[in-house]
């Protein structure tokens, strides 16, 4: 039997259980949601092995049903959902204790990970539009949960712009079907493909910038970026990690590359995809240069972060960008390969290391009070465990070596200097040291340094809070060391399945 | 071709509207004249000159068939309207919040966060 | 006297029965003529926002309780998810498993007439809540405003 449909109905059904059962039982969230995480987790897991699948709704085949498709791209993004999302909820467990409606908290959240895990495995585009919209109108209100000023301000400009970009996308939508007449992604490819070939379609055009100003805006990519740094730190910590770990991969991320991959052809040289692809080359640049620059005159702690996930975000977006970009210009195969390699697994070391810094923000915060970095420092003494998965954390992200973001970067900017393009992989390099730089003293203020009055009281974290942390942080390192057996399982098959768009076509329309 | 035309003005007069109005509840409205003006734009893709609705009926000659106008475009435009809903509600809620914290719907007064 | 004048509460308390049960036929008609789950159950809800309207929290919520309506809610969704499990027993996920029925036959449908009676509790009771939780909110600020005011 087919277990794709239950990554969207278990948490979907969970989704609605708790919140029924909270009516009479307080605790049905804390137990319901772990145990449901924890089965997709593994069910994440166990998917990795297996080959593509396409499942249909309701027994009707694609083009005329819905599809719901599972890919190596998929199954990429799956493990990230997954896996974040169960260390997350077992982080909430103590750190949500101090709020109110603790059922609608977790009701709420496993309808964000319905929403994401929906997105990924959806065949279809208005499908995509609809579980974008479950995730994100989940996250509006996560982002708000705490009910203070400062939280709502940041709920409501991160709702404005969202549904901006919701009615970007859905305009997109329209003026794809009104080209093509078909809505299954696979369906619309092979019509662009068929009927315009290498020519450029204006209206297909107006289309794939709707779609990238739509995706960028849920991905913060740089011109689109203005909500992040507001609501990413006003977030409850586990909702921070969600959000910076996989929300604006899932929703942003991956949709850009199915649709620009898949859907407008960018990988066999469609019309138009050298403008795609320059676009997505130009906001990469443009997030990793402002979000560098942003981040280190910081000194809230989960700000700085989120300005981080700007920049990172930017990497990621660089390698897929330059991906597109040789493919687009009929460029040596390898490179595209190497380029979007880097790009997806700086995704997955994202969503490891940035949810793991954001819960360890929640864990400070939890102990001292404050997030506040002039008031924070020598937590190594007060808070061991803490101090050691930050510092685990900061390096991967900073990119020292042997630590996983220092891979993918390097596997980013060496693909970078062999599509040619010099000046960008100078960009990228100058701020991975630029990142450093900003961790370091993420560091220095933290972990280190003289121990302030707020740290002096401060305690070690529970072992509910701490386990997630380490989990995180155990699996930062294994990213970093053990390429070989995870590479060939989770990565490859992703890049692969993006690289080869007639695949796709073939898989779903059989 | 005019008609379409019509509908990105609207479009942009719902941006014009978030944009420019500091108020926060006329901000929600630009949202909502944003989000109508992209529903119309589907209803109109998938409209046909002298169409009828697509329902069939019992004693309808097979020929009134090839008249209908594209169902399809209307069920996105219901389910983009449930959206919409759900998306609005959260927001006057929180416009609500905003203003039991504040006592005022003005963004310049509320925006303390830094962008 | 809460609420509004004794015309408007005389003509709610008349008009509201017809609304629920225009409601339920837009609901049970919904896979043979237009309209549906959706379409019936926001209609249903707006009864009970009227009475709300006219008569103020206290009546619409003895009318239909919040504890009842938010089981509703909860419920409509997991039976609308429970139909699409049911599915999975013919292989694939929300498949018409009772077979497909005859044009203009009220039980022939198959699924979709329990889909859309699923979809209209979950709809009605949803949006009665998001009402009367506007108007919660609503009157909390308007108060908070007046103490304001006075103090």
């Amino acid at each position: 039997m087919n277990l794709v449909p239950l990554f969207v109905a278990v948490p979907l059904a969970a989704a609605f259980i708790i919140p029924l059962l909270g009516i009479w039982w307080k605790k049905s969230g804390e137990v319901l949601a772990p145990v449901c995480t924890a089965i997709l987790a593994i069910m994440a897991i166990v998917q990795t092995g297996a080959p593509a699948s396409v499942h249909h709704m309701g027994g009707w085949a694609p083009p005329v049903g819905i599809a719901m498709v599972s890919d190596g791209l998929s199954t990429l993004l799956l493990i990230a959902i997954n896996i974040v999302a169960f260390v997350s909820i077992i982080f909430s467990l103590k750190y949500m204790r101090v709020y109110t409606g603790l059922t609608k908290y977790y009701a709420l959240f496993m309808l964000m990970v319905a929403g994401m895990n929906g997105v990924v495995l959806s065949g279809d585009l208005f499908n995509i539009y609809v579980f974008l919209e479950i995730a994100s109108i989940a996250s509006y209100a996560l982002v708000a949960f705490g009910v203070d000023a400062e939280e709502l301000e940041a709920g409501f400009k991160y709702l404005i712009l969202g549904s901006v970009a919701s009615v970007m996308l859905l305009f997109a939508i329209g003026t794809v079907y009104a080209v093509t007449g078909s809505l299954n992604m696979a369906d619309v490819a092979r019509e662009i493909s068929v009927r315009f070939g290498t020519t450029m379609n204006p209206a297909l055009l107006l289309a794939g910038a709707m779609f990238l100003m739509g995706f960028g805006l849920k991905a913060a990519l740089v011109p689109f970026h203005a909500w992040l740094p507001d609501a990413h730190p006003s977030a409850p910590a586990p909702i921070s990690a969600m959000l910076s770990g996989v929300v604006i991969k899932s929703l942003g991320i991956y949709a850009i590359c199915r649709v620009f991959f898949h859907v407008f052809g960018v990988a066999s040289g469609a019309g138009g995809s050298i403008i795609f692809a320059n676009a997505m080359i130009a906001f990469a640049v443009l997030s990793i240069v402002l979000g560098g620059l942003l981040a280190i005159g910081q000194w809230d702690y989960k700000r700085l972060l989120a300005y981080s996930s700007i920049g990172q975000v930017g990497y990621i977006m660089l390698g897929i960008g330059v991906g597109a970009r040789v493919l687009a210009t009929g460029g040596q195969l390898s490179v595209a390969a190497l380029a979007i390699l880097g790009g997806l697994f700086h995704l997955i070391n994202h969503a490891a290391f940035k949810s793991l810094l954001f819960l360890s923000s929640g864990a400070v915060q939890h102990a001292t009070g404050t997030r506040d970095m002039k008031q924070l420092g020598g937590l190594r003494e007060s808070m061991p465990i803490t101090s050691w998965t930050i510092n685990l954390g900061t390096l991967s992200i900073a990119g020292v070596p042997p630590f996983s973001g220092f891979w993918s970067k390097l596997i980013i900017i060496i693909a970078t200097i062999k599509a040619g393009h010099y000046a960008i992989a100078a960009v990228a390099m100058a701020f991975a040291f630029v990142t450093l730089a900003y961790y370091v003293k993420v560091q220095r203020e933290v972990v280190f340094g003289s121990v302030t009055k707020l740290v002096e009281k401060a305690r070690e974290v529970p072992a509910l809070m701490y386990v997630p942390l380490i989990i995180l942080a155990i699996v930062c390192v294994g990213f970093g060391l053990l390429y070989p057996v995870f590479g060939a399982r989770i990565l490859e098959p992703a890049r692969d399945a993006l690289m080869n768009g007639t695949e796709y076509i073939q898989l779903v329309l059989g | 071709m005019t008609v379409y035309f019509l509908c990105v003005v609207l479009l942009t007069m719902g941006l014009y509207c978030l944009v420019a109005k500091k108020n926060i509840v006329k901000k929600v409205l630009g949202i909502v004249i944003m989000d109508y003006a992209v529903n119309l734009y589907l209803i109109i893709i998938g409209y046909k000159t002298g169409g009828v609705a697509p329902i069939i009926e019992a004693d309808m000659p097979l020929s009134t068939l090839e008249r209908f106008v594209d169902p399809l475009p209307q069920a996105l435009v219901l389910t983009s309207i449930v959206i919409g809903l759900g998306v609005m509600s959260l927001m006057v809620a929180m416009c609500i919040r905003l203003y039991e914290k504040h006592g005022t719907f003005d963004m310049s007064v509320i925006s303390k966060l830094r962008g | 006297m809460k609420g509004m004048t004794l015309i408007v509460k005389t003509i709610t308390d008349f008009v509201a029965g017809f609304i629920v049960i225009f409601g339920a036929y837009i609901v049970l008609y919904g896979h043979l003529t237009p309209g549906g789950g959706f379409a019936g159950g926001v209609i249903v809800a707006c009864a009970f926002i009227l009475l709300m309207l006219a008569h103020g929290s206290d009546v619409a919520f003895s009318k239909l309780p919040e504890k009842v309506a938010h089981v509703m809610d909860s419920a409509g969704a997991l039976a609308f998810l429970g139909i699409g499990w049911f599915g999975m027993t013919m292989g694939f996920f929300f498949m018409n498993s009772f077979g497909r029925g005859e044009m203009f036959k009220l039980f022939s449908s198959g699924m979709i007439l329990p889909l859309n009676i699923a979809v209209a509790f979950k709809v009605g009771s949803s949006l009665f809540l998001v009402f009367s939780a506007l108007a919660i909110f609503r009157r909390r600020s308007f108060r908070a405003m007046i103490e304001d005011e006075l103090a």
